[in-house]
C-alpha cells in the first residue's frame, strides 16, 4: 500500500545541512496498522509528512498503490491526497467552525453534493461518537473529542490510508486508550490501512501489527510487534520496552545473585505462556527458581510473557534446566552483571 | 437650557454638515482602502518565505513599499502626492480630493494589520487542508481568511478610527469634516463651545465604532 524507497530529507539550517531522514525504506501492507516509534528528533514527523508530500523528500520514491507520487502533477497529487487521511497531535481544526462544519467544509470544497455531504457527516459523526456535539465549537470540546472530530473529518473523505502524526501524544492515558480503540475499530471495520508515528510504547502495544524503530533518521529495527516485544535487538528498542515493563534489574544485584546460580530472562510466546514450566523445572531438576520480576504484555496479535528468574543450583544442573526451557519454546537469555541498558 | 437651545439653533446645521462630510470621507476611503489593503496584506503573507506562494522579490518589494508610505505623516503625504491625486480624480480639493491621500495612507496600514491577523492563523490547519488535497485558492478563502475574521474585524476597527483622525487634516484641502470644524471654529475663532461639541461627537463616534468592532469580533471568535 505504502512503499518508501530510500527516502532522505535534508534541511538547510544556519549550521549547515541537517539530515532529518537518512535513507529509509519502509513497506506498509494493505490493511495493517504500522507503527513507527522513535524519540523526538528521530525524524518520525518528517518521515510521515513525506508520505503525502507535505514534505518533499530530497531523494527517494514514495509509492502509494505502486504509483510514485513524487512525480505526479499538482492536480494528480491532490487526487492521491484525497485517498490519504491525516490526523495530528494538535487536531488542527477550524476554531471558528462548528463540529458539523469542520467535517463538512472539506467535503464541500472537494465538490461533493449537499446531500452526500449531509449523509457523510451524519455517518462519520456517528462512527466517532459525536452525533450529539455537531453544533458545538472546538473550544467547547475536550482533547479527546477534538481528536474524534479530526478523525471524522479524515474518514469523511473515505480514504484508504490514514496517517496519524502523534495523534494521542497530547491526550491523557484514558483518552489515549479510547482513541486507540477507535483507530482499531476503523482499521477492522472500514479496512483502512494506518501508518502512525508515536513515542509511546503502549500505542504500539495496543494496536500495531508491524513496527519500525527509528533513530537519527534511520530504521534501526523493523518487524512484527510480537518479534519486537519478544526479541528486541537494538538498544533503542530495549529502552522503549523498558518504558512499559520492568525488564531489568540493576547490574550490581545481578552480580550478587550470580554467585549462587544464574539470573536468566525467560520470554514466553504464544502457547508456552500457558504452561507451568517453572514448577515443572523445579520438580525435574534440582534447581530452585526464585522469580525476581515478571510481566505479561498483551499485544494486538498475541501475548508476550517475561520472567526474570534466579535459578539457584549447581552450574551443570542449571545448564540442563535451561535446555529444558528452550525445548519447550521459551526464549532464554542469561543476564550478566554488565548490562548497558 | 436656553443657552443649549440657542447653541443648537446656531450650530446644528454646520455640525450636521461636518458629520456628513466625515462620514463620506471615512466611508469612501475605507471602502477603497479595504479593497487594496486586504489583497495587499494577503500578498505579503503568501509570498513570505515558507508560505505557499513564496517569492522573495515580491515580498521584499511590497514590504519596503508599505514601510515607505507608512513612514510619511499624513499631513505631508497629503501635499506630497498632490500630482498623483490630480491624475486619479482630476482635482486636489474638496472631499473628492482628499479620498486619494486617505486611501494611500490607510491601505498600507490595513495591509499590515491584515498581515498580523493572517499570521495568527494556526499553520497546522492550513497543513491539514493541504493534506486533504484541497486547492490553495480554497484554503486561502476557507481557512486563512475565515479563521482570521475576528482579528481582521478588530484590525479594520483600528484602521477606521485612525482614518477618522486623518480626516481632521482634510480641512487643509477644503474637504471639511468634524476635525476641520473643531480646528477652524474652536481654535482659529475661539468658539470653544463648538470645539467641545465636536470633540464630544468624535468621542461618541470612536467609542461606538470600537464597541461594534469588539462585539462583532467576539461573535466570530468562538473561543
Amino acid at each position: 500500500m505504502i512503499q518508501l524507497e530510500n527516502i532522505t530529507k535534508e534541511f538547510k539550517t544556519k549550521k549547515g545541512i541537517v539530515k532529518a531522514v537518512d535513507g529509509i525504506n519502509l513497506h506498509v501492507k494493505k490493511g495493517e496498522i504500522h507503527g513507527v516509534i522513535g524519540y523526538s528528533g528521530a525524524g518520525k514527523s518528517t518521515l510521515i509528512r513525506c508520505v503525502n508530500l507535505l514534505e518533499r523528500p530530497t531523494t527517494g520514491r514514495v509509492l502509494i498503490d505502486h504509483v510514485d507520487i513524487t512525480s505526479l502533477t499538482l492536480n494528480d497529487l491532490r487526487k492521491t491526497r484525497q485517498k490519504i487521511g491525516m490526523i495530528f497531535q494538535h487536531f488542527n481544526l477550524l476554531k471558528t467552525a462548528t463540529v458539523y462544519n469542520n467535517i463538512s467544509v472539506p467535503l464541500k470544497l472537494l465538490g461533493y453534493s449537499d446531500s452526500e455531504v449531509k449523509q457523510r457527516v451524519a455517518k462519520y459523526a456517528e462512527i466517532v461518537g459525536l452525533t450529539e456535539k455537531l453544533d458545538s465549537y472546538p473550544s467547547q470540546l475536550s482533547g479527546g473529542q477534538k481528536q474524534r472530530v479530526a478523525i471524522a473529518r479524515a474518514l469523511a473523505q473515505e480514504p484508504e490510508i490514514l496517517l496519524s502524526d502523534e495523534a494521542t501524544s497530547a491526550l491523557d492515558p484514558e483518552t489515549t486508550d479510547a482513541i486507540l480503540d477507535l483507530l482499531l475499530k476503523i482499521n477492522r471495520e472500514l479496512g483502512i490501512t494506518i501508518l502512525l508515528i508515536t513515542h509511546e510504547m503502549n500505542v504500539i502495544q495496543k494496536i500495531c501489527d508491524d513496527v519500525s524503530v527509528l533513530e537519527s533518521g534511520t530504521v534501526v529495527e523493523n518487524g512484527s510487534a510480537i518479534e519486537l516485544f519478544s526479541k528486541p535487538q537494538h538498544l533503542t528498542t530495549r529502552k522503549f520496552l523498558n518504558t512499559i515493563s520492568q525488564r531489568n534489574l540493576s547490574p550490581s544485584l545481578i552480580k550478587q545473585l550470580n554467585v549462587s546460580g544464574s539470573v536468566i530472562r525467560l520470554t514466553f510466546l504464544g502457547e508456552s505462556t500457558g504452561k507451568p514450566l517453572l514448577a515443572e523445572v523445579s520438580k525435574v531438576y534440582d534447581v530452585q527458581p526464585n522469580i525476581l520480576t515478571a510481566n505479561i504484555i498483551e499485544l494486538k496479535n498475541g501475548i508476550v510473557g517475561n520472567i526474570v528468574v534466579h535459578l539457584h543450583g549447581e552450574a551443570h544442573i542449571v545448564e540442563k534446566a535451561l535446555k529444558y526451557f528452550k525445548e519447550n519454546g521459551v526464549d532464554v537469555e542469561e543476564l550478566g552483571g554488565e548490562l548497558h541498558e | 437650557m436656553n443657552s443649549i437651545q440657542s447653541f443648537f439653533a446656531d450650530w446644528s446645521d454646520v455640525i450636521w454638515k461636518s458629520i456628513i462630510e466625515t462620514f463620506q470621507m471615512v466611508g469612501i476611503s475605507l471602502f477603497f482602502s479595504i479593497l487594496i489593503g486586504i489583497p495587499l496584506g494577503l500578498l505579503i503573507v503568501l509570498t513570505r518565505p515558507g508560505q505557499s506562494f513564496e517569492n522573495k522579490f515580491l515580498y521584499q518589494f511590497f514590504n519596503l513599499f508599505i514601510n515607505i508610505i507608512r513612514s510619511v505623516p499624513f499631513i505631508i503625504l497629503l501635499f506630497f502626492i498632490l500630482p498623483f491625486t490630480k491624475l486619479i480624480v482630476g482635482t486636489t480639493i474638496g472631499v473628492k480630493g482628499v479620498i486619494v491621500p486617505l486611501v494611500v495612507y490607510t491601505a498600507p496600514y490595513i495591509a499590515r494589520l491584515m498581515e498580523t491577523a493572517l499570521l495568527e492563523v494556526d499553520p497546522g490547519v492550513v497543513e491539514a487542508y493541504t493534506a486533504m488535497g484541497i486547492k490553495r485558492r480554497h484554503i486561502i478563502w476557507n481557512v486563512l481568511l475565515r479563521e482570521a475574521r475576528p482579528s481582521i474585524i478588530l484590525g479594520l476597527t483600528i484602521a477606521t478610527i485612525g482614518l477618522i483622525g486623518a480626516t481632521a487634516m482634510a480641512g487643509m484641502v477644503g474637504a471639511g469634516g468634524l476635525g476641520d470644524l473643531a480646528y477652524r471654529y474652536g481654535h482659529l475663532r475661539y468658539e470653544v463651545d463648538v470645539m467641545y461639541a465636536t470633540v464630544f461627537i468624535l468621542i461618541i463616534l470612536v467609542q461606538s465604532i470600537q464597541s461594534i468592532g469588539n462585539r462583532f469580533a467576539v461573535k466570530l471568535k468562538k473561543d
